[in-house]
């Protein structure tokens, strides 16, 4: 019997434990302080995995592969040119505030253009961390867009815009990331789901000396 | 005998507790002077600890005393006396509690509508507790969503902003309301928390009387960044404070067009479909 | 056959082996019946547009959910007797055995097992909540999300505080109130045994539901679950809403027993001028849980609609009112800390006479005491929402009625000290954690005056102010009372005595770092630390890590309980005699172990239980009246 109760606390403990150390891998950012890039695309439904319904950001690895995660890791004081590749269509910022890019150095480029603000009803996505002060809305696609992307990882071939822009990164520490948008299909407010997991609209920047 | 030897170590303690509290710990508790209300918690903080330390030394010596005193010696089973009860001391007692429960909640009620205007707290659409200059007051309303503050300012074109500095010596009225889910506004050296709750205006009164930066944080659990909504406000003079909102119109023009019309508060859409 | 032996043999010989209905059979057709239900679920559901784009269909879960209780209660065999009396066969089933391990995991109608189903049961989710706390603390050992993600960490504060407040509702009840009252009253058995063991299945079911919440991520809204947040959330708020579900019912359920046997299951002579303090806090505390309870399950059932039939209850842009909800759940919540509290109260009120070797000092009062806080208890519970903003008219109100119910409490308190003055106190460990419970309580009570008075509310609302206040209510409160009354009443319920030199290592221990683990967090909500957060200012690392080294060696201390607990009932097995403790309680006259019928025949009650020292006073009962 204490055998039985020993066996049953270690499948609880390991239950628990084995969820709680879920967590995606960090991608590193290509290039060495003070200048790095990275590259992420957002899709409307990642298509594979436990949620496939769910949109996500994904992230380009060293080897130039998708990679499902959204853990970066960046160099500190550096400069770090973020591009995006966007796929998803428009939602519109629940506060129209965060159309305005804020945070970056420069201005935003769309699909090459730079831009100094976005209709918020345009806004597919935001790429927000709130400790740096940085927020970029994302232009969606239009929704009568021909070739739209349906599973991920997106191609190039498919109907997206390219948003660009550069961060500046201070001293080392981790920094929480967000999207803005209430994206989140089919759940109240639009912010359930992808939008409160780790690894589909939310990550961690880990900004490395 | 006991008693009086308990009532003397009581009284001893008491007479050198209560006012090292009010003189020496009671400056130091928080959430200090930044703003009239912080000073008023402050106050009701110390008043606090100072009613409650002679009930904690009365206790505590009274239940030293006793188990050292009344201890049973030897293996022997023996009983106490057997008193059931004794009516003078229960009366006492109860009128004594009485007294200082209704002393406190007559004192608090008094501190929170007449003297300390809310205390900082969110009082609901409609305030009872008024700083005698409310009229006037800056209205900054502090919008709360999943996982960010954002300050607009009806006084000057509903400007919004990330980033909340306020002007000292000057009252403020603030609007509390949510986006999504309910949060809880936090300006821990100002001495103001108000929940933010969809679809209610809850305002709150500060009246700032330092220069410097207070910390904000959400109060009310709100989902995976809880603990991340946190951010550093300013409390700057009159001139900077001009000077900032007006930098703030001038660079928030281009977006200002797109925010809808200033409003209590907003009812985003109940979407269960988006995107 | 009388109606009660008729009872008794309800889980009886025929369902034997792990084949028949026991607890496993029940998790087997738990299991099963949760994947029948989400898909038949899932096909009334499907097409619905509201679901398109998710990946989550509440109404499967909750179907889920339901199948799953419906299993699981067949699996114990609680339709068996019902279908029996339907088809018209009288339930003839064998005279349930006294001995056996076996017994405690099949549906029982003796309160004696099912009062140690309960110690067992509750006992173990509680170190499943222990262990979550652990892994908080792990987390908050620095100030940046290190050891786990954010949303595990929020998470994790859900699991164990929902955890806490389910199973620590019938800490005290469910072992002591089933196991004690009809002992105290002289009863042989309680007023509605069958229900006495729906009580008790409902609890670890509601426990494994709640578990099973990590499936899905578990749920962001913390013990409270507050709507919007939880309509917004992942299918593990359907596991919180069902299991608090469950033990609503229980909560309910079970003060209706308590109540109505301790109103007519009372032996001849037992006044209520004679009924032991321990069965006041239970009857007090059982009009708390029938009032409270039902409030809860309707603010529980709207969160459901809200999130499976697309209801807007609580969404404000649907017309509904987040308040709604923080009323309903409050209106709940507060009496629910008195449900936690009161009983604790009676058992410290019980167990200081027996080592003061004095009467109970002021019974009446103590009476009072708890009635008072009882009926205060539903005016105060706006105080949880002094600055939500609803009625800042009627902040004073709330204000007076909270900190009148300090008047009440202190009475216990005058209570305990009339009890002690020129006693002859001797330190066993229960006494030891019932002297403690005064000291935490003390503390815990009186921060609350700090959450009462709403200028210093507004500092110290929804900080780590607030958290450390109740766990010193509930954890130095109600935790400490039942290890009293484990450690005063385990002789009598298992017929063993505890290895002492290990309890007093378990006692110091656990008060020790009691203190040092939450007296600090006081000062972490002061120095503007919110609750619920997995990050913190910088500044108060080393006040963090203090607390967390002080937690980890309270979760120990907890581990040396569970040692002795093995080692004594196991392994030692020292006999313990029929009355240990000298104590005049009528639980203490019937013989270890207590027969399956409590007594022979109906005591006559004599006496006054805690006539300690009083010259000529009769003993508290007549076992064999003479008329009989």
């Amino acid at each position: 019997m204490i055998v039985g109760v020993a066996c049953a606390a270690a499948l609880i403990a390991y239950y628990i434990v084995s969820y709680l150390v879920i967590r995606p891998p960090a991608v590193a950012a290509s290039g060495q302080a003070p200048r790095a890039s990275i590259t992420l695309q957002t899709v409307a439904s990642i298509g594979f995995g436990p949620h496939p319904d769910w949109v996500s950001y994904l992230v380009r690895n060293a080897q130039g592969n998708w990679e499902h995660s959204t853990v970066l890791t960046v160099p500190a004081h550096s400069l770090v040119r973020v591009t995006i590749y966007q796929y998803d269509t428009a939602t519109g910022l629940r506060n129209p505030y965060w159309g305005g890019p804020r945070g970056i150095v420069g201005l935003m480029g769309v699909n090459g253009k730079p831009v100094p603000t976005l209709d918020p009803s345009l806004a597919s996505h935001t790429f927000a961390v709130p400790d740096l002060g940085v927020s970029v809305p994302l232009k969606g696609v239009a929704s009568n867009a021909k070739n739209q992307c349906s599973v991920a990882p997106c191609t190039l071939k498919e109907a997206h815009n390219t948003i660009t822009f550069t961060i500046r990164t201070g001293k080392a520490g981790t920094f929480r990331w967000q999207c803005f948008v209430p994206c989140a299909a089919g759940l109240i407010l639009g912010f359930g789901g992808p939008m409160q997991s780790i690894g589909y609209m939310d990550g961690y920047l880990q900004v490395v000396a | 005998m006991h008693m009086r030897r308990i009532v003397g170590i009581w009284l001893l303690l008491s007479a050198i507790g209560v006012p090292l509290i009010v003189y020496v710990l009671g400056p130091h508790l928080p959430p200090g002077k930044m703003s009239t209300e912080a000073a008023d918690q402050t106050n009701a903080n110390t008043v606090m600890t100072a009613v409650i330390a002679p009930i904690v030394f009365l206790l505590v010596v009274y239940f030293a005393y006793a188990l050292v005193v009344f201890r049973a010696r030897g293996d022997a089973l023996e009983d106490g006396a057997p008193i059931h009860g004794h009516t003078p001391t229960q009366t006492v007692w109860l009128v004594v509690t009485t007294a200082t429960v209704l002393g406190l909640a007559a004192w608090g009620s008094y501190t929170l509508i007449v003297s300390a205007h809310g205390a900082g707290g969110g009082q609901g659409p409609n305030p009872i507790a008024l700083p005698a200059n409310y009229k006037s007051a800056l209205q900054v309303q502090v919008i709360g969503q999943q996982w960010n503050w954002t300050y607009r300012f009806p006084g000057y074109g509903s400007v919004e902003t990330a980033h909340l500095e306020l002007p000292v010596d000057s009252d403020v009225e603030f609007h509390v309301t949510s986006l999504d889910v309910t949060h809880s506004f936090w300006a821990y050296q100002l001495g103001v928390k108000a929940d933010a709750v969809p679809g209610v205006d809850n305002i709150a009164f500060v009246h700032p009387r330092k220069v410097g930066s207070f910390s904000i944080r959400c109060a009310e659990l709100c989902g995976l960044w809880h603990g991340h909504m946190f951010q550093t406000g300013d409390v700057v003079s009159a001139s900077s404070f001009k000077t900032w909102i007006a930098a703030q119109k001038q660079s928030e023009a281009e977006n200002q067009r797109f925010l809808p019309p200033y409003a209590p508060q907003y009812f985003p859409e109940p979407t269960r479909r988006a995107g | 056959m009388d109606s009660a032996a008729e009872l008794r043999l309800l889980a009886g010989r025929r369902f034997r082996g792990p084949i028949g209905f026991n607890l496993f059979t029940a998790i087997a057709l738990g299991i099963g019946g949760f994947f029948l239900g989400a898909y038949l679920g899932g096909q009334i559901a499907a097409g619905k547009h509201y679901l398109i784009g998710t990946d989550q269909n509440d109404v499967g879960v909750f179907m889920g959910f339901l199948f799953a209780t419906i299993g699981w209660f067949t699996g114990l065999g609680f339709f068996n007797y019902p279908i029996s009396r339907v088809l018209g066969r009288p339930a003839a089933l064998p005279h349930e055995e006294a001995r056996g391990v076996g017994r405690y995991f099949r549906l029982s109608t003796d309160h004696k097992v099912i009062g140690i189903q309960y110690f067992f049961g509750v006992g173990a989710f509680f170190f499943i909540g222990g262990l979550n706390a652990m892994l908080i603390r792990t987390e908050l050992l620095t100030p940046n999300e290190k050891a786990w993600p954010a949303g595990q960490y929020i998470s994790l504060v859900g699991l164990h505080g929902t955890m806490m407040i389910m199973m620590t509702s019938a800490f005290i009840l469910g072992p002591f109130g089933n196991y004690l009252v009809p002992l105290m009253i002289g009863a042989r058995r309680m007023a509605f045994p069958r229900i006495e063991a729906l009580t008790f299945w409902l609890t670890p079911l509601a426990g494994l539901v709640l578990m099973s919440a990590i499936a899905w991520n578990g749920f962001p809204t913390g013990w409270t679950g507050y709507a919007p947040l939880a309509d917004q959330a992942r299918s593990g708020m359907d596991a919180y809403i069902w299991a608090f579900l469950l033990i609503g019912i229980s909560l309910c359920l079970n003060g209706l027993n308590l109540m109505t046997t301790i109103l007519t299951q009372r032996a001849p002579g037992m006044t209520w001028a004679r009924l032991p303090i321990f069965v006041w806090g239970v009857f007090s505390t059982s009009i708390l849980m029938v009032l409270a309870a039902p409030v809860l399950m309707a603010a529980l059932l709207m969160g459901m609609l809200d999130r499976s039939a697309n209801t807007s209850f609580y969404i404000a842009s649907g017309g509904g009112s987040p308040y709604l909800y923080e009323n309903l759940f409050w209106f709940f919540g507060h009496p629910e800390v008195y449900i936690l509290a009161l009983p604790g109260f009676g058992i410290v009120l019980e167990i200081l006479p027996v080592f003061a070797r004095k009467p109970l000092w002021g019974y009446r009062l103590a009476v009072a005491g708890m009635f008072g806080v009882t009926l205060l208890s539903f005016f105060v519970w706006q105080h949880h929402l002094f600055v939500s903003g609803i009625n800042g008219g009627l902040r004073p109100f709330y204000m007076l009625t909270t900190e009148l119910i300090s008047i009440p409490t202190g009475f216990i308190f005058l209570n305990a000290m009339g009890t002690i003055w020129r006693g002859k106190i001797r330190y066993t460990v229960p006494m030891l954690f019932a002297l403690a419970f005064f000291f935490n309580f003390l503390i815990g009570g009186l921060s609350g005056v700090f959450l009462s008075d709403v200028p210093s509310d507004v500092t110290t609302h929804g900080s780590y102010f607030v958290m450390a206040h109740f766990h010193y209510t509930i954890m130095g409160g109600l935790v400490f009372a039942f290890f009293a009354a484990t450690y005063y009443w385990l002789p009598k319920m298992t017929g063993v005595m505890f290895n002492e030199r290990l309890a007093k290592i378990h006692f110091w221990t656990a008060f020790v770092f009691f203190n040092l683990t939450f007296f600090p967090l006081f000062a972490a909500g002061f120095l503007d630390m919110p609750r619920r957060v997995s990050t913190y200012a910088p500044s108060l690392q080393t006040l963090n890590d203090f607390v967390s080294a002080s937690a980890f060696c309270l979760g120990a201390s907890m581990l040396v309980f569970v040692v002795n607990l093995i080692y004594s009932l196991v392994f030692a097995r020292v006999p313990a005699p029929q009355n240990p403790w000298h104590s005049r309680g009528l639980e203490w006259l019937v013989p270890t172990p207590v027969p399956v019928d409590n007594f022979d025949v109906v005591p006559e009650i004599t006496g006054y239980p805690y006539d300690y020292g009083v010259e000529g006073a009769p003993p508290v009962a007549r076992l064999q009246p003479a008329e009989a």
